[in-house]
């Protein structure tokens, strides 16, 4: 088997290369769209990784949030705050910062309550209770969706710049791409500050190792993971807005398809790990830009999200503890 | 049977002064004249509540006085007596629909064409309930092998392929045909086997994989096949036409026993061409529910079934008892799917055709829901769990809408929100009774006590 994996990657390395050696400046381009997505993925990624750490539980509704998320930034970015295409760029950046912690707070709170109604009265039963409770979960959110927009498509102004923050030789990074990756970097910094470094963070750390000595330790094990689903939610919150300013519409089900992938980002790079998560999104970021944007022979978009599951499945059977190990977070 | 409906009920009873065993002690004769004066009350409570007394008044009687009087399980083969007076009342539906009433808050009764969908969803449930009740794995992606066994029917029995030809015993087939077309029956078993096969396939790499990771795994698989099935007009560029894409295969050819059978059995020839063809594909759909129920029983009960259930308590007991846990959950879920297969077939019959829009994720839930909803394990809650479920989807959703929207005048489109209150039930059920409505004990017990349900090579790990 593992000469057979060998093999697969190696097989991906030639034919990247070869696309590369065909255009680099295209191939770039396409990275850079790869890198956006991968931002959009770790956002989310790392709340099902957090949450799976903890609880051992795949939150199947995490996904939902993330288009709640989505849909509460649309609606505050263009119908609170009314910013058209014409808004200077301050009042752009401050209504994107307002957005941001709004959007933070409701989906943290809304995933500590799902976790409060819907998974803490299962704590004892058999692994597969809350699971299912989860997928009930994620259809609820999808109908509240549908019942606060409707069935069709929320769509927003195009509000982000869409300038060059560089262009040479025909490798374009755009002022759109840019944001993405400015609104994700400190948010993701400032996980890592509160896992690695807060009280809080070793809370959660002590709970994901072991919940029963964690309690003897004095830690208030159900108020620990009550925060870490707020904290997923906030990531998830996050991924909503970005995902709403850089794609420019969702609705209802962009959360169960996002969501997969997000998940599958998460097992890849070795779920309850979090650097992982972030390394897991960036390569499905990177796979999926490449297969959908590549000229030489190239599945297609068609076939992404078959790639995509399928390396779930491989993953999953075969190197089930991701690329870099770890089954819990103990290393934070 | 009775004791196991009877838990919070005699609690009920207790707290206003009948406990259980002073009940007990009350001459059998009296108990029976109690229990049916009850029964007879409810059913005539229900009648009053529709406005129409005199023949529904009767028929009810009728009915108790037949199902509940008797001591049918003492007498000699009396245990086959209510279910085969079911499965009658089932069979004259029918004929007798047109004379029933409209039900407060639902309306009219399911229509003959909905019962025959309530009937195959029935199929698809119990066969989900082989894995999911008996063996206790999660399946996602159980929608793969129903509509695996619709494209089985589309591409044996339809004109599909068309630079083949090969007519084996199919009805109803029009000049200039093309393609396979094999007679309903055959491929309805070869639907069965193919997705036996692929669910083996599937099962073998996957079904050593920890609970939670085979149901993402399994729903990966029910994410894939729509794919293939939408893209496989043009198979990897060579033009080769496999599913015909989001256009789907249709026409598909009915059922039917032949001119000879007509002829000599008054068997229908072609069900299509009949001025009844609801009914005939309902008494059909009635005989395959009754294979899949008598495979359930038998199989819960065999070695394999007892396996099942022991894996499902405690994987490490059980495998410590000589189970072979893989070839087990393997032949769990090989039997499920080839009931999934079959129903899938069939409905593509049905309906007359086989579409990517078959392999919705929300097909796969709805179904798990029936599951939970009857209760995981047991096979007279999962049929009513699948026949409720799919009574309201077709047409129970629409009518307690109009209800709701003529009563309170509100302007609300309920079966947008079919999703919705499938959660909300998935969700409370869960939460309020894991067993679900009517509970196989077993199943009871172990979400109550909660088991020892860590996957073996956790048990292994665990000392380090």
């Amino acid at each position: 088997m593992p000469t057979v994996a060998a093999l697969l990657v190696a097989l991906l390395l030639v034919w990247l290369a070869i696309n590369l050696a065909k255009g680099p400046a295209y191939f770039t381009n396409i990275a850079f769209i790869g890198l956006t997505n991968g931002a959009v993925y770790a956002l989310v990624a790392l709340g099902y990784t957090l949450v799976y750490g903890i609880l051992e539980l795949i939150n199947f509704a995490h996904g939902d949030v993330f288009m709640l998320g989505g849909l509460i930034s649309a609606t505050m970015i263009s119908a609170v705050f009314g910013v058209t295409t014409k808004s200077s760029t301050g009042f752009l950046v401050l209504a994107i910062v307002c957005t941001l912690f709004i959007a933070m707070i409701g989906c943290g709170v809304l995933n500590a309550a799902i976790e409060f109604v819907a998974y803490r009265p299962l704590r004892g039963a058999p692994r597969l209770a809350p699971l299912i409770t989860a997928i009930g979960m994620s259809f609820i959110l999808e109908n509240i969706a549908i019942g606060w927009k409707g069935p069709g498509y929320t769509a927003l102004p195009n509000v982000l710049p869409k300038g060059d923050v560089f262009s040479a030789g025909g490798v374009t990074y755009t002022w759109e791409k840019l944001i993405v990756v400015l609104i994700t970097a400190p948010v993701l910094a400032a996980l890592v500050y509160l896992v690695q470094r807060t009280r809080q963070g070793k809370a959660m750390r002590a709970t994901a190792q072991d919940r029963d000595a964690a309690a003897m330790m004095g830690i208030n094990v159900n108020r620990t993971i009550s925060f870490t689903f707020l904290i997923a939610g906030g990531l998830a919150g996050a991924g909503g807005l970005v995902y709403a300013l850089y794609f420019g519409q969702l609705r209802y089900d962009s959360g169960y398809q996002l969501g997969l992938i997000a998940f599958t980002a998460a097992v890849l790079g070795g779920i309850g790990n979090l650097p992982g998560a972030v390394l897991g999104a960036l390569c499905i970021g990177f796979i999926q830009a490449f297969n959908e944007g590549l000229r030489w022979h190239s599945p297609g978009s068609d076939w992404t999200e078959s790639i995509v599951f399928s390396i779930l499945i491989l993953i999953l059977v075969f190197r089930p503890e991701g690329l870099l190990g770890e089954r819990t977070p103990e290393g934070g | 049977m009775r004791r196991r409906l009877s838990g919070w009920w005699w609690a009920a009873l207790g707290a206003v002064g009948l406990p259980h065993d002073r009940w007990l002690s009350v001459p059998r004769l009296t108990r029976r004249a109690v229990k049916t004066a009850i029964w007879l009350g409810i059913g005539l409570a229900l009648v009053a509540a529709f406005g129409v007394w005199k023949t529904a008044a009767l028929a009810v009687a009728a009915v108790v006085a037949l199902l509940v009087v008797p001591a049918w399980n003492r007498l000699p083969y009396g245990r086959f007596f209510v279910p085969l007076a079911v499965i009658g009342i089932v069979v004259a539906y029918p004929y007798y629909l047109g004379s029933l009433p409209q039900l407060p808050v639902f309306g009219p009764f399911p229509q003959i064409s909905t019962m025959v969908v309530m009937m195959i969803f029935t199929m698809m449930a119990l066969g989900l309930n082989f894995v999911v009740g008996y063996a206790g794995l999660l399946d996602l992606g159980y929608v793969a092998f129903y509509a695996m066994g619709a494209y089985m029917a589309g591409w044996f029995a339809s004109n599909q392929f068309a630079k083949q030809h090969l007519n084996l015993g199919a009805v109803g087939l029009y000049p200039g045909w093309s393609g396979y077309h094999i007679t309903i029956w055959l491929v309805l078993l070869m639907a069965g086997i193919a997705t036996a096969i692929i669910g083996v396939l599937i099962g073998l790499p996957t079904l050593r994989l920890r609970g939670d990771y085979l149901a993402i795994v399994t729903l990966g698989f029910g994410e894939i096949m729509p794919q293939i099935a939408r893209n496989g007009d043009n198979l990897f560029g060579t033009g080769f036409n496999l599913t015909n894409g989001t256009g789907g295969i249709t026409p598909i050819d009915g059922p039917g026993f032949g001119n000879w059978a007509q002829a000599h059995l008054h068997l229908p020839a072609n069900y299509l061409n009949a001025s009844n063809f609801d009914s005939l594909y309902l008494w059909t759909s009635i005989v395959l529910v009754g294979i899949t129920v008598f495979c359930s029983m038998r199989l819960r009960d065999s070695r394999v079934g007892r396996a099942w259930i022991a894996i499902r308590e405690d994987e490490t007991a059980a495998a410590a008892m000589g189970i072979p846990l893989m070839r087990t959950k393997t032949w769990a879920y090989a039997t499920g799917a080839f009931f999934g297969g079959v129903a899938g077939a069939y409905y593509a019959s049905y309906k007359s055709g086989a579409f990517p829009d078959d392999f919705f994720f929300n097909i796969s839930v709805f179904i798990l829901c029936m599951v939970i909803l009857g209760g995981m394990g047991n096979i007279w809650g999962v049929i009513f769990g699948a026949c409720f479920l799919a009574y309201l989807d077709r047409e129970g959703l629409a009518n307690v809408g109009a209800w709701i929207n003529g009563h309170f005048h509100t302007n609300l489109n309920v079966p947008l929100y079919e999703f919705g209150i499938y959660g909300v039930i998935i969700v409370v059920v869960m939460l309020f009774r894991p067993e679900g409505l009517i509970p196989s004990q077993r199943r009871a017990a172990e979400l109550h006590e909660g088991v020892h349900d860590d996957p073996l090579y956790e048990a292994e790990t665990a000392g380090a």
